[in-house]
């Protein structure tokens, strides 16, 4: 093991910045993090032992206690669900003889629920050894038993146990003309930097992982700093559940995807790029490499790109399963080699990001449009969409529809037409934006997708009427609560607090002042909370209790006895006063029965 | 000095650079508060010190000062939260004030008698937590630590060993000693040190000293957390 650390930490240059990476290949080889790793990574890499362990107890992928020769994982999130995913993993448990959660007797598989694992089109999916299994079947789980029993390795494995579709349905204006290798920073030299950037504001373009900043802006405001040393960063952790878009993007237009990173480094003067990509798309890692190889042969990374002067390389760096490293600043932190804590802001990443250095971090989508903006300019991109939300919005749909896959529409389209857009009826309602998004309901599949009214990551479930609302909003908080990196106290207790409190609810244990004390909750983590996880971690209660409270009220325990008075009736007056109608108002509290 | 913000309508003056914290306690405005501490870096974790700056909540001890901000602070509102916030903490680990030896001197107590906390209002999470009682001289008990890192940054920083760290996610964020058998008597930790004093709940503790200072003659038993605070962590009032 000496030797193994010795060369790893060598390959990585000693930086402790790498501690992710060199993890990642302690736990493939030994299926844990040995503790005597652990002590000889810390005099490697000049660490505090307590800060390795840390970063190990933060990530889902790392492991003090040995996992599996097998490590498989089955993705829960609410897409895989509905494909039959609980049942799927318990045929898997039992075939394999394995409880959920646990290293079989003879160390050979470890089975474990994990989160959305990005191919919720093709689901119920999983990972083992990292690696993704799609459509799983219980045809699928008997070979995989077989396999594992008999100790196959990864590679003699059957490849359509791995296969992965992009599954593009739809394009628009960007997926219909991709730009050649090369295209947008000849167009960007040939016009000047400076012009490029205000083709970029021209266009209109605003961030595609949800948020909406301005993207020429913040290309502006990092250049401005004094401080020359900047990173480009793109942020490749696509964690929100029902999200798999930038895996398509990444799949198929990486290098477009480059370019608009190469474009904005030439614009900031950035030397040094970075792919953070989520571990569980390991997968793409090789051929992204390839990708970034071919480029580099090209001209298009290094040094003098084009012969213009500018050296920029990237860097791809895989996280280890953490949903909060997709918030910008966690992002850094991973990078850095840290647990991925939401940083304090003021300073924002533009100031200091990346080492303390002024860093632009954007989605993977923005990328990919900046190129063509480069391209094409500014003013092609600005005739498509709405006034404040130009050109268009890859989507990935999923849940209950005919044709789950990727669909590109220009913002303003309604819900009704990407709902019809892709064979979705007898809708109950839509996820959009994933759990930190919002659930709507079928009169509003008029709303338009729009960064002034329906704001989206590119998430889009669908459910339709045979689904149970409470159990998707259930399914969310739970998700929330493991993925809270408990940092600040309203996010750590309040989302675990959440999870009681709806559990009580759906259990049919709540009584009538529980709708009210989890609502109050909602509010408390949303207003209190350290960043965006938090703030969004009670959308799924909040936005179902506004338009279906009476599935709420329905589940309460109905009380035993007959009160004194009728306490529904005599609120009568105060709900006329406060024009209040809705369920919320009234207190069903007499019971017919007695348990 | 001449720029001002103002907290509850009070002008309260500040230099470049300031927290609204540091400034507020410049000027003798108490804000509550757990994981700041005046001689570290603020961590801005404990969310106690939420202020509404401009009509935003923003955490008083990380957010800079800038003319103009107008602060609610010592709001019905913002103390009502405070108050359910620290009833979170008290929920998420196991704190049976009249068992504890800090009674009287914990913070996290007086916090809550300072916000008028009259119950635990949420379910007890009923930790599994353990002691480490290996120390010679400190003791560690888990089941009252609140991650406010205290502990952490000032081993790191004042005492410049990295003794503690916080490791884990969400709400199995737990205290971790760095040491090779992850046990306090094989760290570098001297009764001395200042991580060892600076907890403020009974977390940690000094052994061989308890109880001698008798219940009912400690610090919070005769003054609220807002004069002691002010009166100790004022930059001019030591």
């Amino acid at each position: 093991m000496t030797a193994f650390l010795q060369e790893l930490a060598k390959t990585y240059g000693y930086q402790a910045n790498h501690l992710l990476a060199i993890l990642r290949a302690v736990q493939a080889r030994y299926h844990h993090i040995p503790e005597p790793a652990i002590e000889a990574l810390a005099d490697l890499l000049h660490l505090p032992r307590s800060q390795i362990i840390g970063v190990i107890e933060f990530y889902s992928f790392f492991h003090l206690q040995p996992q599996g020769q097998y490590e498989l994982l089955i993705s829960d999130s609410i897409t895989d669900q509905m494909l039959g995913k609980q049942a799927l993993i318990s045929y898997l448990a039992e075939r394999l003889q394995v409880s959920i959660g646990t290293v079989r007797a003879d160390g050979l598989v470890s089975l474990a629920n994990t989160s959305c694992t990005g191919l919720c089109d093709q689901g119920p999916a999983g990972l083992v050894n990292g690696l993704p299994l799609t459509q799983l079947n219980c045809a699928k789980v008997d070979v995989m038993v077989l396999l594992i029993n008999a100790q196959t390795p990864l590679p003699e494995w059957p490849s359509e146990l791995f296969a992965i579709s992009d599954n593009i349905q739809k394009t628009d204006v960007l997926l219909n003309q991709t730009i050649t290798r090369g295209a947008a920073l000849q167009a960007t030299f040939a016009r000047g930097i400076a012009a490029t950037l205000t083709e970029i504001d021209r266009a209109g373009l605003r961030g595609r992982g949800g948020a909406g900043f301005k993207t020429a802006m913040k290309w502006r405001f990092c250049s401005e700093e004094s401080e020359t040393t900047r990173y480009v960063v793109c942020n490749a952790d696509e964690g929100e559940p029902g999200t798999f878009k930038d895996r398509v993007l990444l799949n198929r237009y990486a290098d477009q995807v480059f370019e608009g990173m190469t474009v904005c480094a030439a614009i900031i003067g950035a030397h040094q790029g970075f792919l953070y990509l989520r571990g569980e798309y390991l997968f793409l890692y090789d051929p992204l490499q390839t990708v970034l190889q071919h480029r580099r042969e090209a001209g298009l990374l290094g040094n003098n790109i084009l012969g213009q002067g500018i050296d920029f390389d990237i860097e791809i760096c895989l996280g280890a399963g953490a949903y909060i490293c997709g918030e910008e600043s966690a992002l850094i932190e991973s990078l850095e080699g840290k647990m991925g804590i939401p940083r304090n802001r003021p300073p924002y990443p533009v100031t200091q990001g990346y080492l303390g250095k002024p860093t632009v971090v954007n989605n993977v989508e923005t990328f990919l449009a900046a190129a063509a903006v480069a391209v094409q300019g500014g003013d092609w991109f600005a005739s498509i969409g709405t006034g404040p939300s130009k050109g268009s919005k890859i989507l990935s749909i999923c849940g209950d529809c005919a044709r789950p896959g990727i669909y590109e529409y220009p913002f303003g389209t309604t819900v009704q037409t990407i709902l019809d857009g892709c064979g979705a009826d007898d809708v109950l309602g839509v996820q959009i934006g994933g759990p930190s998004g919002t659930f709507i309901s079928p009169q509003e599949f008029d709303r338009k997708l729009a960064f002034e009214d329906l704001a989206t990551g590119g998430s889009f479930i669908i459910f339709n009427t045979s689904r149970n609302i409470l159990d998707i909003a259930n399914n969310f908080t739970h998700f929330f609560a493991h993925e809270s990196c408990g940092f600040c106290t309203p996010c750590r207790v309040g989302t675990s607090l959440l999870k009681k409190q709806l559990d009580k609810i759906v259990d049919g244990h709540g009584s009538a002042g529980d709708v009210v004390a989890l609502e109050s909750l909602c509010q408390l983590v949303k207003n209190y909370s350290h960043c965006g996880l938090g703030q969004t971690a009670a959308n799924p209660i909040l936005t179902t209790l506004a338009r279906y409270p009476e599935l709420y009220q329905a589940q309460l325990k109905k009380i035993s006895y007959e009160p004194g008075f009728d306490l529904d009736a005599a609120l009568a007056t105060a709900r006329r006063m406060a024009d209040r109608h809705d369920a919320a108002a009234h207190l069903a509290q007499i019971g017919e029965d007695y348990e | 000095m001449n720029k001002t913000i103002t907290i509850d309508g009070k002008a309260i003056p500040f230099s470049e650079g300031q927290t609204i914290m540091q400034a507020a306690t410049a000027a003798d405005v108490y804000i509550p508060h757990l994981c700041h501490h005046p001689e570290f870096t603020p961590h801005g974790s404990c969310k106690l010190c939420t202020v509404k700056v401009n009509g935003r909540n923003c955490s008083a001890c990380t957010f800079p000062a800038a003319e103009g901000q107008e602060v609610l602070n010592n709001t019905q509102e913002l103390n009502s939260d405070r108050k359910t916030i620290t009833q979170m903490l008290f929920v998420e680990g196991n704190h049976f004030c009249p068992s504890c030896e800090k009674t009287g001197n914990c913070q996290l107590q007086a916090v809550a008698y300072h916000l008028n906390m009259l119950d635990d209002h949420f379910p007890l999470f009923y930790a599994h937590r353990a002691m480490d009682a290996s120390h010679p001289e400190v003791l560690i008990d888990h089941n009252r630590c609140i991650f406010c890192t205290l502990c952490v940054r000032a081993s790191r920083e004042h005492d410049g060993k990295d003794v503690f760290a916080i490791s884990g996610r969400g709400i199995n964020k737990h205290l971790i000693v760095n040491s090779a058998s992850g046990q306090l008597k094989d760290s570098a930790l001297d009764s001395g040190d200042k991580a060892a004093h600076i907890c403020p709940t009974g977390a940690i503790l000094i052994k061989h000293t308890g109880y001698q200072v008798p219940i009912g003659q400690r610090v919070y038993d005769h003054h609220q957390i807002n004069e002691v605070s002010l009166a100790s962590e004022h930059p001019h009032g030591e």
